[in-house]
């Protein structure tokens, strides 16, 4: 009975589904009702329809748009993803599965990829989806007169075309084994098409739930879709969606009952929040991380010894337990967290002053002076990671000064215009769109200003690479020399840290892809 | 009674003036600030194609004067233009933002004006006893505390510990007035903290001060009650300068409250002002501070004319 036991846990962590836990169950000599039965006491209560969801978020504002293009926050990604939907979905076990797109099948360049649309399915206007809208809403963030920000993601989208009213077929200017994935991003929703064009902001989609009255900065409302397609979704009657930019005004309402979630605690008091037994505060570790890029074309950061010897002057478990009270982990250089896929486990960087001085020496440098431009528009606690790494590098010969730059303006005139300071990546679901977002050589954020042959050579092969071992590999090798030669720090991986009221029943596993499960928490969660 | 119409002619003509130099500094304010609308909209995530395709949809790349030209041309035939970040009309955008900041700022008002007056009074009338101490004491401590320490500690006490008051006071357009009210009670006391103490002590001075005049002297000799002394006689002679600090303290609690707003998630014109600055939205800021600019120069115009009714010597000025 040992291995029931292993599978209990499997199911109560949320790592199996109940088709899984049936057939490992009947293996072990279980009945079918037994086995059924157990499931149902080890996994969390059944999902149940109808209540009134109000949901607290910080980051909104009272500029912000309907139209996915431009979509920015975790305010607005979450009306996204509650009234639209896309072609696949990244679900709660961070696993890609089909959501508009019933299947795919890429050609064996992966330069073809060809999508079959799922029958049966209408937008909140009554009308049903085919080909042309999917058409017309990926082309809204194509072309020169778009100012999506999504477009380096549709960049490599040479045609779409229809064949028939149900598959559309992608042609790429190169092979990519990673398409689908892109096809979940949240600037890419399939809204309705009329005359071959989609009404950006008019709110209306295909989810689960449908837009009654979006005031930016303030409030958003939305009721239950009563012909939503997806089964086991959809949960609440309505939602009430603030803007709580607060984060004390938003820990307030939520230990008043006037919200039964938000996004963000404050790490500094969360301890407190945790004393109350009404209220579960969620530490999700997915792709997150805080990085301090340094420009590679420039003295003294061009000499990779520098880099290194930065990269070893930086105490990340001190950082990850003052600057993240443990809510996060620590970084190896490389953008690749443990929870994804492809994730190669690399011996961990350590602060070590020794070698730090040792590698200084090699590049010819007794001691070092630098100035590190830091605000906390990168990060919260940004500012003061760089002071606690200025001391850290003190004790290795390296004297950083930190240049307080302000939040305002701070992505147009300080992020890659100085040369060293400090950004954020909410993280990518797949190594090759986080590689190509931040460190390919011709990417518009390539934050360091690196370019490495090798790197750029396997970036390319891997992404057109359909057997999975090779491109594992070859992830592998790409994470070791960003880590041993690239011009990005990363020293920590943060937590999504949301609290919820336990009137809200989730599923056991929450999506580490971003905040908020994933920001599908309007379709995932319930009133229990 | 044509002095007084001559005199509001001349200061709205002026208020024109002053709110128009108003409009021209916050433009260039605005220009001078880093990045613009595109670039702070598409945050992290811009690249120059992008930013070129997202100015030129919203005429950011036109030069600086003809923007603020066209805007101006708008704002003569009234219209103030659409928001440029979500395309909405301002009018709708701040209309409701607008009146919910006047609710707010008229409770705080209702409840601060007459409970100023009374302690200012009160305080003049038994100064220097052991209760104008605790009057004072307790009105300059509760002005010396930031604003959203008052309101964590009203949101601590009534909505956290006893649960009576929401601690969100997210109101609109639909609710009806007496929940209002409800709603918006912890906001409108952490403002009564705030402005009381400056009324009632300038109630308690102006009133002091006049008590050392002779005619006061006389009443007193007369033998007159302390009351009627201060009511009838001291306090319309002190009208004038309370007059004053209370319309400034009015104009404050219509524009200075954007902390007590963000504390309270308060759908007020404050947010809304923070926001569009920090987009660098043109059209909303503009709209915002002209509305503001407009509140100044007429609340004063306001004060100017009560205290001249109160006291027509000032009417003829030396």
């Amino acid at each position: 009975m040992s291995n029931l036991r292993k599978l209990e846990k499997l199911v109560s962590a949320g790592k199996m589904s109940r088709r899984e836990f049936m057939g490992a169950a009947i293996a072990a000599g279980v009945s079918v009702t037994m086995a059924g039965s157990i499931f149902s006491s080890v996994a969390e209560a059944a999902p149940k329809q109808g209540g009134h969801f109000k949901c607290g978020i910080g980051a909104g504002s009272t500029t912000d748009s309907l139209d996915p293009a431009t979509t920015l926050q975790t305010y607005t990604q979450m009306i996204n993803n509650g009234a639209y939907n896309y072609l696949t979905e990244i679900d709660n076990h961070n696993k890609l599965i089909g959501e508009l797109a019933t299947s795919w099948e890429a050609s064996k360049d992966a330069k073809t990829w060809r999508f079959k649309l799922r029958k049966g399915v209408t937008f909140h206007n009554g009308k049903s989806l085919d080909a042309d809208d999917v058409i017309a809403s990926i082309n809204h963030h194509r072309g020169k007169d778009s100012k999506s920000a999504a477009k380096p993601i549709v960049k490599a989208v040479k045609d779409i075309k229809a064949d028939g009213k149900e598959t559309v077929i992608f042609e790429l200017s190169g092979g990519n084994a990673d398409f689908p994935f892109l096809m979940s991003d949240y600037h890419l929703p399939i809204l309705p098409a009329k005359d071959g064009k989609i009404n950006a902001t008019s709110g209306i989609g295909s989810g689960a739930y449908i837009i009654e009255k979006f005031d930016p900065g303030v409030t958003t409302h939305l009721k239950r879709n009563p012909d939503y397609w997806k089964k086991g979704r959809g949960h609440f009657d309505t939602i009430e969606h603030l803007v709580i930019a607060d984060v004390a005004a938003r820990t307030n309402a939520l230990q008043t009952g006037a919200i039964h979630a938000m996004d963000r605690c404050d790490l500094k008091t969360v301890h407190l929040l945790k004393r109350n037994k009404k209220i579960e505060v969620l530490k999700v570790v997915g792709a997150q991380h805080y990085t301090l890029p340094m420009n590679a074309t420039v003295a003294p950061f061009d000499n990779n010894d520098v880099r290194l010897a930065l990269k070893l002057a930086i105490d990340r478990e001190a950082l990850v337990e003052t600057i993240l009270r443990g809510y996060g982990a620590v970084g190896n250089d490389q953008p690749i967290g443990s929870a994804q896929p492809y994730y190669a486990k690399l011996p961990q960087r350590k602060y070590d002053p020794d070698k730090a001085r040792f590698h200084l020496k090699k590049a010819g440098l007794g001691s070092l002076k630098v100035e590190l431009a830091a605000a906390d528009a990168a990060f919260s606690g940004a500012v003061d990671t760089a002071v606690l790494y200025k001391e850290h590098a003190a004790k290795c010969g390296i004297d950083i000064t930190v240049n307080r730059v302000p939040n305002d303006g701070y992505w147009s005139n300080t992020w890659m215009k100085k040369p060293w300071s400090m950004s954020y990546w909410g993280g990518r679901a797949t190594p090759d769109w986080m590689f190509s977002v931040a460190f390919a050589a011709d990417a518009e954020w390539n934050e360091g200003f690196w370019k490495h042959e090798k790197f750029n050579k396997l970036l390319v092969e891997a992404r057109a690479e359909l057997d999975e071992a090779k491109r594992a590999q070859m992830y592998a090798e790409m994470q070791k020399i960003v880590s041993d030669e690239g011009s990005v720090i990363i020293p920590m991986f943060a937590a999504y840290v949301p609290a919820l009221s336990k009137k809200i029943g989730h599923d056991a596993a929450i999506s580490a892809d971003r905040d908020m499960d994933g920001t599908k928490a309007f379709e995932r969660w319930w009133m229990a | 009674m044509g002095t007084i119409l001559k005199l509001i002619a001349k200061r709205l003509a002026t208020g024109l003036v002053v709110l128009w130099l108003v409009s021209l500094i916050i433009f260039s304010g605005l220009e001078f600030l880093p990045g613009d609308l595109a670039q702070e909209i598409l945050g992290q995530s811009a690249t120059p194609e992008s930013l070129a395709a997202f100015r030129k949809e919203l005429g950011l790349d036109q030069p600086m004067h003809t923007r603020y030209l066209k805007w101006l041309g708008g704002v003569f035939h009234g219209d103030f233009g659409k928001s440029l970040s979500n395309q909405r009309q301002i009018s709708e955008l701040i209309g409701v933002r607008f009146a919910n900041t006047m609710f707010l700022a008229s409770l705080a008002a209702i409840i601060a004006v007459p409970i100023a007056l009374t302690l200012g009074i009160l305080a003049a009338l038994y100064r220097n006893t052991f209760f104008d101490r605790l009057i004072n004491v307790l009105t300059l401590s509760s002005i010396s505390f930031p604003e959203f320490f008052i309101a964590y500690i009203l949101i601590y006490l009534f909505s956290v510990k006893i649960n009576f008051f929401p601690s969100l006071a997210n109101i609109s357009p639909d609710t009806p007035l007496w929940d209002r009210v409800y709603i918006c009670l912890l906001p409108a006391m952490t403002l009564t903290l705030v402005v009381v103490a400056h009324m009632m002590r300038l109630t308690r001075a102006s009133i002091i001060n006049l008590l050392a005049s002779p005619y006061i002297e006389m009443a007193k000799l007369k033998g007159l009650k302390k009351a009627r002394i201060i009511l009838y006689h001291a306090l319309p002679n002190a009208l004038a300068p309370i007059i004053n600090v209370v319309v400034l303290n009015l104009a404050y609690l219509i524009v200075g409250v954007v902390i007590v707003e963000v504390v309270f998630v308060y759908p007020g014109l404050g947010q809304l002002i923070v926001d569009s600055v920090q987009k660098r939205d043109m059209p909303v800021v503009q709209a915002c501070s002209l509305i503001f600019a407009a509140t100044y120069v007429l609340l004063n115009l306001t004060a100017d004319i009560l205290s001249i009714i109160t006291n027509p010597r000032m009417l003829y000025p030396k």
